[in-house]
C-alpha cells in the first residue's frame, strides 16, 4: 500500500513574516510531483518547512507521515522516517568526507531503529556506495572528498541525489535540484532520479523552471502563488506555463476572485 | 602577610594580593642531593634559584601575560610531596605510534620510575632515562645541554623549575642512529596541593632521526590545586630528523606552565606536535629556532577547553638562516566558559634570506561564555623572504548541523562531525593512528560525549 505525505493547511513563517499561508498538498509513495511558481511565493520555505529548518515557525496546519504529525518532531528524526530534501544549496562541510558521512547517516538511521546496531560492515557499505556512484556517473575518489567543499555546482546537485540513493527515503523532495546546472549535469542527475523513481518513492520537485520536467516526468504539477498552491493538474499543465508563464495563472486566479465576488 | 582585599570584577571575585611560594634554598639544596648530582649541575640549580629570587610572579602588566591573569595562583599551598600513589592510567601507557614502542619511562614525581628501552638501541648508544639515571651515568650529556636551549633566566617559571625540577627525561640520539619505533614517557603526577617541576631534553645527533611522544597527566582532583613547571629543550642536529608529539592531560586543578625551545641545525627538521585538553590553567612558552641552512620546523597543535579552562600558547618561530621553512597551525576549540589565548610571532633574522613563515590559528566557540584570542605576529629583519598568517574564531553555525540532521543525524553526532572536520587538518599531520585515537577519544571526553 502507498505510503502518504499529507501537508493540510500548512501557514509558516520566518522572521515574523508569514510566507506559507495554507498549503494543501498530498504525496504518496510511486508518485512524482511537480511544484512549480515564480521565485519568492514560498516554494523553498516548503520545502524546508517539511525538512524542519529551524529558522521557520509552522504556525498553523499540519504535516502527516506515517501517523505521526512531522511538524513536533526534529529534522533527524524526519529523516529516519523516510524523508529526504536534497538541498538547493548544499552545505560544504570541511574535514569530512563523502563516505564517512554516509556511513554515519546510515548507522543513525540502524542505530535509531536497534540501539544494539554494530553499524554497517565496512565491505558492505564500499559495495553500496559504489554501486550508487557507479549510477550516477561520479568517480570513485569523490567518495574520499571533503562533503561539497570545492564542489561544482554540478558536483553538489550529484552528491545529494548519491545521498538520496545512499538513504533510500521514502519521500524526496528535490529543491530547485536543476538551478546552476548546465544539460549535461541536468540529465546526470535527472536520469539517477528517474533510476531511483518507482513505486517505493514518492518524489516532489520544486522548481522554477519546466526544464527539468523534460527529463523528469511527474504525475502531477501544482503551481504555488503567494504562499498557497492555486493551480494542480497533469504534466499538461507545466507545459501551459512554459507556453503562457506564470502570468497566467496570476490572471486566472484574479478571474476567479472576482467570480466570487 | 597581609590579609588579601577583595575586588570585584566583571570576571569574579579575585584577591589582590597574589600569594607567595613557600620553597627554599634548602628545597633547592635537596633536590639536588637526591638525585646525586655533581657540583656543577648543583651549582646551576642555585643560580635558577637566584634567578627566581632575583624575579617576581608575572603579572598582567607584561605584554606576555596580558590575557593571563595568574593572581589566583595558590602559591604558598604547593608542597614538595611525592605523587599520590595511584596507578597509571591504563590507556596512557597504549603505544601511540606504530603499535609498539622502543622505549617506555613512566616517571612519578617521588615515587619508583618504570623504564624500559630495547637493549638493541641502548648497545647503539640512544640514551632514554630519568634524570636521576641521567646525572649518574651521562653527567657529561647533561652538563653540555641542560639550560643551554632554554636558559634558567628565561622567565620565573623557567627559573623555577629549572631549580626544583626532579622529574625529567633525558633522550640522546647519536649521530647516525634512525630510530623506527618511537620512544614514550609520561609524567604521571596525580594529587593536589603539590608543585611538580620536570625538565625533558632530547638531543636527535647529526642525520639521527627520532619519533618521540611525551605526555603530562594527572586525573582531576575534586578539592585543591597543583602546580607544574616544566622546561622542554631539543636540539636537532644537521640533517637530523625529529617528530614530537606533546600531550598535556593534566587533570583540571593543575596549574601549568611551560618554557619550551627546539633547535634545528642544518637541513634538519622538526615535526613538532601539541595536543592540549588538561590543566585550569596553562601559559606555555614554545620556540622553533632554525638555526641551520636549509632547516624546517612544523608546528601543529590542538587544544580544547571547557569549564573554566584557560590555555594561553605563546609561540615563536625563530628564522635565523637563510632557506628556512616554518609552518604552525593551531586549532582550537572552546566550550562552557573556557578561554584561549594564542600569540604567535614569526621572526626573520637579518641574512636570513629565502626563508618561508607561515603561522594560523583557527578557533571554533562552542558556547556563548567561551572566548579565544587570537594574535598573529610578524618581525622581519631579511628583505627576501615570504611570511604568511591567519587567525580566525568562529561559532558553531545553524546550517551545517540542520543540513547533517536532515540527514538522519541526531544533534549531537551533527556537532560532532563538524567539530571533528575542524580538527581534521591537524589530524592530517599527525603521522600516528594512535595518537590520532588519543586526540579523537580526549575530543569525545571534552565534549561529553
Amino acid at each position: 500500500m502507498a505510503l502518504a505525505l499529507e501537508i493540510r493547511g500548512l501557514h509558516a513563517s520566518v522572521e515574523g513574516k508569514e510566507i506559507l499561508k495554507g498549503v494543501d498538498l498530498t504525496v504518496k509513495t510511486g508518485e512524482i510531483h511537480a511544484l512549480m511558481g515564480p521565485n519568492g511565493t514560498g516554494k523553498s520555505t516548503l520545502a524546508n518547512v517539511l525538512m524542519g529548518h529551524p529558522s521557520y515557525q509552522v504556525s498553523a496546519g499540519e504535516i502527516l507521515f506515517k501517523g505521526k504529525n512531522l511538524v513536533e518532531l526534529a529534522p533527524d528524526e524526519r529523516s529516519r522516517l523516510g524523508l529526504f530534501m536534497a538541498f538547493q544549496y548544499p552545505v560544504s562541510i570541511s574535514g569530512l568526507s563523502v563516505a564517512n558521512f554516509l556511513r554515519t547517516a546510515i548507522n543513525s538511521r540502524r542505530k535509531a531503529a536497534d540501539p544494539e546496531d554494530k553499524g554497517i560492515g565496512v565491505p558492505e557499505f564500499r559495495r553500496v556506495l559504489k554501486e550508487k556512484m557507479d549510477m550516477l556517473k561520479m568517480p570513485h575518489e569523490f567518495a574520499g572528498r571533503y562533503l561539497n567543499e570545492g564542489f561544482s555546482g554540478g558536483e553538489k546537485k550529484r552528491a545529494e541525489i548519491l545521498q538520496l540513493a545512499t538513504l533510500e527515503p521514502e519521500i524526496a523532495i528535490l529543491d530547485e535540484t536543476d538551478s546552476g546546472l548546465d544539460i549535461d549535469a541536468l540529465r546526470v542527475v535527472s536520469e539517477g532520479v528517474n533510476a531511483l523513481a518507482g513505486p517505493k518513492l514518492g518524489i516532489l520537485i520544486i522548481t522554477h523552471y519546466q526544464r527539468i520536467l523534460n527529463y523528469i516526468k511527474p504525475h502531477f504539477v501544482h503551481v504555488m502563488l503567494d504562499g498557497r498552491i492555486v493551480e494542480s493538474g497533469g504534466p499538461d499543465l507545466a507545459e501551459h506555463l512554459e507556453e503562457r508563464g506564470y502570468g497566467w495563472v496570476r490572471e486566472m486566479q484574479e478571474e476567479k476572485a472576482a467570480e466570487v465576488l | 602577610m597581609p590579609s588579601p582585599t577583595v575586588i570585584r570584577t566583571s570576571r569574579g571575585v579575585k584577591t589582590a594580593a597574589p600569594s607567595s611560594f613557600a620553597f627554599s634554598q634548602a628545597d633547592v639544596r635537596r633536590a639536588s642531593q637526591v638525585l646525586k648530582e655533581p657540583n656543577e649541575l648543583a651549582a646551576r640549580r642555585l643560580r635558577s634559584w637566584e634567578a627566581f629570587q632575583a624575579g617576581a610572579m608575572p603579572t598582567v602588566k607584561e605584554e606576555a601575560w596580558r590575557r593571563t591573569d595568574i593572581r589566583g595562583l595558590p602559591a604558598d599551598q604547593m608542597r614538595l610531596s611525592p605523587c599520590d600513589d595511584l596507578p597509571l592510567d591504563p590507556e596512557l601507557r597504549q603505544p601511540l605510534a606504530g603499535g609498539e614502542n622502543a622505549g617506555l619511562l613512566v616517571l612519578r614525581p617521588g615515587r619508583e620510575t618504570f623504564s624500559e628501552l630495547d637493549p638493541r638501541l641502548r648497545d647503539l648508544g640512544v640514551v632514554f632515562t630519568d634524570l636521576a639515571t641521567a646525572v649518574a651515568q651521562h653527567t657529561d650529556i647533561l652538563e653540555a645541554h641542560l639550560g643551554r636551549i632554554v636558559s634558567d633566566a628565561e622567565g620565573w617559571f623557567a627559573a623555577l623549575a629549572g631549580s626544583l625540577a626532579g622529574d625529567g627525561v633525558l633522550v640522546y640520539v647519536p649521530d647516525g642512529t634512525k630510530l623506527e619505533l618511537p620512544l614514550h614517557s609520561i609524567l604521571w603526577s596525580p594529587g593536589s596541593s603539590r608543585g611538580t617541576f620536570s625538565r625533558v631534553l632530547v638531543i636527535v645527533g647529526r642525520e639521527a632521526s627520532l619519533t618521540y611522544v611525551h605526555e603530562m597527566a594527572s586525573p582531576t582532583e575534586a578539592e585543591g590545586q597543583a602546580l607544574h613547571a616544566g622546561i622542554v629543550e631539543i636540539s636537532v642536529g644537521d640533517g637530523g630528523r625529529l617528530t614530537f608529539v606533546e600531550l598535556q592531560n593534566w587533570g583540571e586543578h593543575v596549574w601549568n606552565f611551560t618554557h619550551e625551545r627546539a633547535q634545528v641545525g642544518r637541513d634538519g627538521n622538526l615535526d613538532w606536535i601539541f595536543g592540549a585538553v588538561g590543566s585550569h590553567l596553562t601559559k606555555n612558552f614554545s620556540e622553533l629556532d632554525l638555526i641551520g641552512e636549509g632547516s624546517s620546523g612544523r608546528m601543529s597543535g590542538f587544544y580544547i577547553a571547557g569549564g573554566t579552562q584557560h590555555f594561553d600558547h605563546d609561540t615563536q618561530q625563530n628564522h635565523r638562516a637563510p632557506n628556512t621553512t616554518s609552518d604552525l597551525l593551531f586549532k582550537g576549540a572552546l566550550t562552557e566558559r573556557s578561554r584561549s589565548v594564542w600569540q604567535g610571532m614569526i621572526y626573520v633574522a637579518p641574512g636570513a634570506q629565502k626563508t618561508d613563515g607561515y603561522q594560523a590559528n583557527r578557533n571554533l566557540i562552542l558556547s556563548r561564555q567561551a572566548r579565544a584570542d587570537s594574535i598573529p605576529g610578524l618581525e622581519i629583519l631579511a628583505d627576501d623572504v615570504r611570511c604568511t598568517h591567519g587567525a580566525t574564531v568562529g561559532q558553531l553555525e545553524e546550517e551545517p548541523i540542520f543540513y547533517l540532521m536532515s540527514r538522519g543525524l541526531p544533534r549531537l553526532e551533527a556537532e560532532r562531525l563538524v567539530v571533528d572536520g575542524f580538527f581534521a587538518p591537524i589530524m592530517q599531520r599527525i603521522p600516528f593512528e594512535g595518537v590520532r585515537e588519543r586526540f579523537a577519544r580526549m575530543i569525545d571526553g571534552k565534549l561529553g560525549r
